[in-house]
């Protein structure tokens, strides 16, 4: 078996094992971790495997969360299966819907499009009575992941959440990599590669980046409607463009266009945060300087340091 | 609305969006002739108007404080490009995102150690402290018709400095062939060494400007900065004019929303941002 | 067979005050190669731009198998046919030469929806893709990375994809830019074996490769269609002759099949 593989192996069974051995705060604080990592990893597709820098995509992990939120009835517990399909499908819809704005306009455009979009969302739950202001919605009740009247899992219990956000992290991974070998994927990165030629060839480049956006967008939802459910609310901060950003800092961690190098990245992130804030409360401004420093002296870019400069596709003899 | 709160009204809005103009040039400037994204752009706003708020503590007098303000602001500008920003140049804009947003991070954190994170506000000076009565009622302070006359001025500058001097043209060449101006003789480092400190002291001298009407506060950075996005969204990258028209857009567009549809009001300015995406795709005036 | 299958009237573009190409008619034959022959800046990338939808028409129209195509976008231009090749070497650097085939395969049976199935198990595109990198001679360098490739193998990989895409038109930009004598011999030879299935357009500055492979000749001098016709009356020809002359070594005379510079 190949050496990665075996690394993955052990790191999945590490991850496994964990809440037996770690304290509730530890558990519920990988469980956040490996949230992140779906929507880094949700993210990853867009910048890392279509080429497209998003800069507001926290907005999609915004609407996942208020979905279930808004969607949680007031004095009983929510279906967690209904309400996570709904919340992975509103989300889904309001990326295309901004996609259909924001794809046509490349580079540096995109970038600035997709902040001020996410800004709109942000004040659209920060200021309307239909968001509920600055203070999110707080939800009374735990969903219940029941199926024909069975109750499947507590989601109360901190340990059963962490092995649902487990599988969940293995789902989202597992798809995004058949994704990527699949026609569509390989488009994608062409288009990555270089979208003019694609376009030659004769692909339809923009239904291609839209459909990119959209699946990015419903999986960040995904993520989303997975941290409303272990904390029990939603805020607006959740869309702030601190949060776009810092999704972006832990694909650069972990590496751009790799997918475990996504949920490295959040790994690495939450571990720098924790670090830094217990170093100062102006942690910050050491995370800023961080940033700075990897971008300034790591020569030719980030991506040839992590070494998967060569590695460009999903499926080549070296990969995952 | 009768006649006189609809001209208050008109008389903020361009007020507003020329201040928004003097941010969005700098941030179009340093990004149609550098090449160069920079978030942090709205930071300089911020650095402005505590500067404003501190050094007319310090000095007593407003007008003493935004002399010294640019001259510190201009400074910060070489400073920053020499030892920041000129890596940038032949990086790709994820990496000038990032790396721009690792300084949004660090000025906000600076800013909150060495002035805390309070709300200032900054006495209008005398000269200005007044009003032109318009009926029994209203009246329309005279620092706003103050400032958006500054602004002016400077936008007449501004297109003088671009389109009529020798170092005008160097900045207009400099953005469209960087290696051919560097052969011929020119200083290609100096050029983009003083636009970047005119874009820096442009986004503080607004911030000095706006301080005494808009408080300083905490976020008032990445406010202003989001909405310069949507300016130079709207008016076309690289295109100072383009800026103007849609500063003056957005100004006039947001202060009617805020007005008219209270609940909506930061949400027109990016409703008009989507209006223009659908019709124009590439910007109004789109040069680069 | 003698309607052409691609045709333009009176095909312009202009860039402010320059008129690049001006009022150019121009028709393309099924199995017929029909070059281009210009000194630079003769308008001749800007043609194949234009054919290609790379860049929009100023003026006049484009017509393929009857059809109006001149406002269609350059995508919808390949999939209906017409396929390029660029100048500037215009490949995903870093895929391998198979992959960069592949993917100009799949353009022709994209299957988007298909997205649990591996794209590689796709065993036409991928036999499409082996036939294409065989047809211009890089069978052996399926699998290296295509930026490692020599810039002859990068040009000849050029013309792989746009033969992957089977087109029915094929516009080819100064295949042989930077070739040796070698790789253009072999070049010359490839489109010599192709040209009896497509309609070739090609633009090019190797004379010798130009005689040995045109059925019809159009020079263009200024964005204007100086004398279009068989080789022998080019070759012939005075107003030709003295367009070129003057002209940098590379052309040669026009006379003689003299060695390339």
């Amino acid at each position: 078996m190949k050496r990665s593989k075996i690394a993955l192996l052990i790191a999945l069974a590490l991850l496994a094992l964990f809440p037996l051995v770690g304290a509730t705060f530890y558990t519920e604080l990988v469980t956040k971790v490996m949230i992140l990592a779906i929507f880094a990893l949700s993210l990853d597709l867009l910048v890392g495997y279509t080429g497209l820098v998003s800069f507001g995509h926290a907005a999609y992990f915004g609407v996942g969360a208020y979905a279930l939120a808004l969607l949680a009835p007031k004095y009983e517990a929510a279906n967690l299966w209904l309400t996570l399909g709904a919340a992975i499908g509103i989300a889904g819809l309001a990326a295309l819907l901004v996609g259909m704005f924001v794809v046509r306009v490349k580079g540096i455009y995109f970038i600035m499009v997709t902040l001020a979009f996410a800004q709109m969302f942000y004040f659209v739950f920060h200021d309307t009575k239909f968001g509920r202001g600055s203070d999110g919605i707080s939800m009374n009740f735990k969903p219940e992941a029941t199926i024909g009247g069975v109750n499947l899992f507590d989601l109360g219990n901190p340990t059963h959440v962490y092995y649902l956000v487990l599988v969940a992290l293995l789902a989202v991974f597992l798809f995004l990599r058949a994704l990527l070998r699949s026609p569509f994927g390989r488009a994608l990165q062409g288009i990555r590669s270089n979208e003019h030629r694609m376009r030659s060839l004769g692909y339809p480049v923009y239904r291609y980046k839209l459909a990119s956006f959209a699946i990015a967008g419903a999986l960040a939802g995904f993520a989303g409607y997975l941290s409303a459910m272990q904390f029990g609310f939603a805020n607006p901060e959740l869309l702030s463009w601190h949060q776009s950003g810092n999704v972006l800092l832990m694909l650069i961690l972990g590496g751009i266009g790799s997918l475990y190098g996504a949920v490295i990245g959040a790994f690495a992130f939450v571990a720098l945060q924790e670090l830094y804030s217990y170093v100062t409360t102006h942690w910050q401004l050491l995370l800023g300087a961080t940033i700075i420093a990897l971008v300034i002296f790591l020569p030719g870019g980030l991506a040839s340091v992590m070494g998967r400069f060569k590695r460009t596709l999903v499926g080549e003899p070296e990969d995952e | 609305m009768d006649f006189y709160s609809f001209l208050i009204q008109l008389l903020n809005g361009l007020q507003y969006g020329l201040l928004l103009f003097l941010v969005a040039s700098g941030l179009t400037l340093i990004f149609g002739i550098m090449g160069i994204i920079n978030l942090a752009h709205g930071s300089f706003y911020m650095v402005g108007a505590y500067m404003a708020f501190s050094l007319s503590v310090l000095t007593g007098n407003l007008f003493v404080a935004i002399v010294l303000g640019i001259v510190l602001s201009v400074a910060l500008g070489v400073v920053l490009e020499w030892v920041l920003f000129s890596h940038l140049y032949k990086r790709d804009h994820l990496e000038q995102v990032l790396l721009t947003y690792g300084l949004i991070l660090v000025f906000e954190e600076l800013r909150s150690l060495i002035v805390g994170n309070d709300v200032h506000g900054v006495a209008v000076p005398a000269i200005f402290n007044w009003s032109i009565p318009l009926t029994e009622t209203l009246s329309y302070p005279v620092y706003r018709l103050f400032m958006s006359a500054v602004c002016v001025l400077l936008a007449v500058a501004l297109y003088l400095l671009i389109a009529k001097t020798r170092l005008g043209m160097m900045i207009r060449a400099g953005s469209s062939n960087r290696e051919m101006v560097q052969s011929l003789g020119l200083n290609i480092n100096l050029v983009y060494r003083l636009v970047f400190a005119l874009g820096v002291a442009l986004a503080a001298f607004a911030g000095m400007l706006a301080a005494p009407v808009s408080s300083v506060y905490p976020g008032m950075g990445t406010g202003v900065l989001i909405i310069c996005f949507v300016v130079v969204v709207i008016g076309g990258i690289g295109s100072v004019w383009g800026a103007l028209v849609a500063a003056l857009l957005i100004g006039l567009a947001d202060t009617f929303g805020k007005v008219l549809i209270p609940e909506a009001a930061g949400v027109t300015v990016y409703l008009v941002m989507a209006a223009v995406l659908l019709w124009r795709p590439e910007g109004l005036f789109r040069r680069v | 067979m003698s309607d052409a299958i691609l045709a333009t009237t009176d095909l312009s573009r202009r860039f402010g005050g320059l008129m690049a190409v001006a009022s150019v008619a121009i028709e393309l034959h099924r199995g017929k190669l029909h070059a281009v022959l210009g000194p630079n800046g003769a308008g001749k990338t800007t043609l194949i731009n234009l054919l290609s939808g790379d860049l929009p028409s100023s003026r006049g129209s484009i017509r393929y198998k009857g059809d109006d195509i001149t406002r269609l976008s350059p995508d919808r231009r390949s999939r209906i046919g017409i396929g390029r090749s660029y100048q500037k070497t215009n490949i995903f650097q870093a895929f391998t030469a198979f992959e960069n085939c592949r993917l100009a395969a799949q353009s022709r049976a994209p299957r988007p929806l298909a997205i649990a199935t591996d794209a590689l198990r796709h065993t036409p595109v991928c036999d499409a893709a082996r036939k294409a990198l065989a047809a211009a001679g890089l069978a052996e360098r399926g699998e290296w990375i295509a930026s490692t490739l020599s810039h002859g193998e990068q040009r000849q990989l050029e013309i792989a994809m746009v033969l992957a895409t089977a087109p029915e038109v094929l516009l080819l930009d100064e295949p042989l830019a930077g070739m040796g004598a070698e790789e253009a011999r072999r070049m010359v030879e490839l489109l010599k074996k192709i040209t009896p299935e497509h309609a070739i357009l090609l633009v090019e500055h190797d004379m010798d490769a130009v005689f040995a492979v045109a059925d019809v000749i159009t020079v263009m001098v200024n964005g204007q269609v100086l004398e279009s016709g068989e080789p022998a009356q080019i070759r012939a020809s005075p107003a030709v002759r003295a367009a070129y002359l003057g002209e940098d070594a590379g052309a040669g005379d026009l006379t003689e099949r003299g060695s390339r510079a």
